[in-house]
C-alpha cells in the first residue's frame, strides 16, 4: 500500500523495544537462573511454562511482534549500501552492525527457536535444564549460542539508542551521546545476564 | 616552491549511457590553486599525461565561494567542494570523480534534479500570495532566528546525499537535505501556518522513515548545517503529527 511506509517503520521501532525489547530481558533474566542450578532453572522454567493464557502470550508477545520485526528488518537491510570504508564514522559503523547484527540474530533466533520452542511443542523434547545443557555441551552449538546471544542484545541496545531518535526523544547531540553511553552500558548489562547464563550449562 | 606539475585522474564519462573511464592530467602547479583552477588547466590545455588532445573535462560551478553547491565532486574519495578544496592540502596524485549518487551527465557535471523534486515534495518554501496585501507577518524570535539561519545554509550540493549509506538505486529515501529544510520552513513564524502539509510531505514512502541513523550527513556538509538534529526534531514533529492526524486535533494545521 502506498504511504504506509512511515507507520510500518514506526511500528518496528517500536516492536523493537516494546515488547520484543521486554521480552529478552525477562527471558534472558529466567535463564539466570541456571547459575543456581539445575532445579532452580526448572522451577524458574516451569513457572513461565505455567503462566495463564501462555499461547496466546507467546502468539501476541513473541511470535508476531517478531515476525513482523524480522520480514521488515531484512527488507530495510536489503536497501542499505554500506560504506563504512569511505565514511568510517562511529555512528556508520554502528549503522552497519546494527544491520550485520540483525541478520545474525535472525538466523539465530530461528535456529534457537527450532530446537527448543518447536520440538517442546511437538512432544520431543521436554522444556529442562538438560534440554540446554546436551544442546551446549557441543562447543560449536556453544559458541554459536554466545554468538547468538550478544548479537541480539547488541541489536537491542543500538536499536534502543535508534528508537530514542526516531521518536524524537534524543534530539540534541549532546543527547544523543548520553544515549549512547547509556545503551552501551545497556548493552554489557543485558549481555552479561545472557551470557552468563550460558556458561552455567557448561 | 613546490613542484611544477600535479598530476590529477579524473572519471570521465563521455554521456549518460557510455561508460566510466579514469584519464590523467598533468597541471601546471600555481600557488594557492583550488581543484576548479586545476580543472581549468585541464580545459585550456586538453591534453593528458600521455600527450594526446583530448575533448576537454566538463564540470559544474558558479560562485566559487562554497555557497552555490554546483561544483560537488569526489575528491581523493570524499565528497566536497571543488572551489573551496586547496591543491596544496591533498595528497597526489589528485583522484577527482563525480558524486555516484547522482546519474552523471558528463565528465563531472551530475544530475542533482532529484533534490529539487524532493523540496517540491516536501513544499520547502513559505506561500505568501494571495488577491491583497496580508501585511507585515509575525516575528520570529531571536534565538530562533540563530539556529534557523545555520539551516538556511543549505546549498543542496548533494554532499550529504553521496555519503548517505540510505539514498541510492535501491531506495527512495528523499536524503537529509530535503528534510532539514522543512525544520528550516516550520520554525519561520509565516512558513509554520502551513507546517502540517510539509510533515506530511515527510510521512509519504520515501520521506523520514528512510533515515538510518548513519549521522554521515553531518560529518560531511560543507556548511556544517546540524542536519542529525533536524532529522530527529522532525522525527518528533511528524509522530505528533501523525498521532493529531489519527486522534484528531484542533492544532492540525
Amino acid at each position: 500500500m502506498e504511504n504506509r511506509e512511515f507507520f510500518y517503520r514506526r511500528l518496528h521501532s517500536l516492536l523493537g523495544v516494546v515488547p520484543i525489547g521486554i521480552f529478552l530481558i525477562q527471558h534472558l533474566v529466567v535463564n539466570h537462573f541456571a547459575v543456581y542450578g539445575a532445579e532452580s532453572f526448572n522451577k524458574a522454567a516451569q513457572f513461565m511454562h505455567d503462566l495463564p493464557f501462555r499461547l496466546m502470550l507467546e502468539i501476541f508477545i513473541i511470535f508476531l511482534p517478531i515476525l513482523f520485526h524480522a520480514v521488515l528488518g531484512v527488507y530495510i537491510v536489503f536497501v542499505a549500501k554500506n560504506n563504512t570504508r569511505r565514511y568510517g564514522y562511529f555512528r556508520n559503523w554502528m549503522f552497519f552492525l546494527q544491520r550485520i547484527t540483525g541478520i545474525i540474530t535472525l538466523v539465530f533466533i530461528v535456529w534457537h527457536v527450532w530446537e527448543t520452542r518447536v520440538q517442546i511443542g511437538m512432544g520431543t523434547e521436554e522444556l529442562d535444564y538438560s534440554l540446554m545443557e546436551n544442546i551446549l555441551a557441543n562447543p560449536v552449538m556453544f559458541w554459536f549460542y554466545v554468538l547468538g546471544v550478544v548479537s541480539t542484545t547488541f541489536h537491542f541496545a543500538n536499536g534502543l539508542w535508534s528508537f530514542l531518535v526516531s521518536w524524537g526523544v534524543t534530539v540534541t547531540p549532546r543527547s544523543q551521546k548520553i544515549a549512547t553511553y547509556a545503551t552501551l552500558l545497556i548493552f554489557l548489562a543485558v549481555t552479561y545476564i545472557g551470557v552468563r547464563a550460558l556458561f552455567a550449562f557448561v | 616552491m613546490a613542484q611544477e606539475t600535479l598530476t590529477m585522474i579524473v572519471t570521465r564519462q563521455d554521456s549518460p549511457d557510455s561508460p566510466p573511464y579514469e584519464e590523467t592530467f598533468k597541471v601546471k602547479y600555481r600557488k594557492n590553486m583550488n581543484i576548479i583552477s586545476a580543472l581549468m588547466e585541464t580545459q585550456q590545455n586538453p591534453v593528458n599525461a600521455e600527450g594526446k588532445n583530448v575533448a576537454p573535462v566538463q564540470w559544474e560551478s558558479n560562485c566559487l565561494e562554497e555557497v552555490c553547491g554546483a561544483c560537488s565532486m569526489v575528491i581523493n574519495g570524499e565528497p566536497r567542494q571543488a572551489c573551496s578544496t586547496l591543491v596544496d592540502k591533498l595528497e597526489q596524485p589528485i583522484r577527482v570523480a563525480p558524486m555516484s549518487t547522482f546519474p552523471v551527465e558528463r565528465d563531472l557535471v551530475v544530475d542533482r534534479s532529484r533534490m529539487f523534486d524532493s523540496l517540491k515534495k516536501v513544499k520547502a518554501w513559505i506561500p505568501i500570495d494571495g488577491t491583497h496585501d496580508l501585511g507585515p507577518g509575525p516575528r520570529m524570535p531571536e534565538k530562533k532566528r540563530q539556529w534557523a539561519y545555520e539551516l538556511s545554509k543549505c546549498m543542496t550540493c548533494g554532499v550529504c546525499l553521496e555519503a548517505c549509506p540510505n539514498v541510492n538505486s535501491k531506495s527512495d529515501f528523499i536524503g537529509p537535505a530535503a528534510l532539514s529544510q522543512v525544520r528550516l520552513f516550520n520554525a519561520h513564524p509565516t512558513g509554520e501556518m502551513n507546517k502540517s502539509e510539509r510533515l506530511e510531505g515527510l510521512m509519504e514512502d520515501g520521506g523520514i522513515t528512510g533515515c538510518g541513523n548513519s549521522q554521515n550527513c553531518v560529518q560531511v556538509c560543507p556548511k556544517g548545517i546540524p542536519l542529525t538534529t533536524s532529522i530527529a526534531a522532525l522525527n518528533r514533529d511528524t509522530n505528533i503529527q501523525s498521532f493529531k492526524n489519527f486522534f484528531g486535533s484542533d492544532h492540525a494545521y
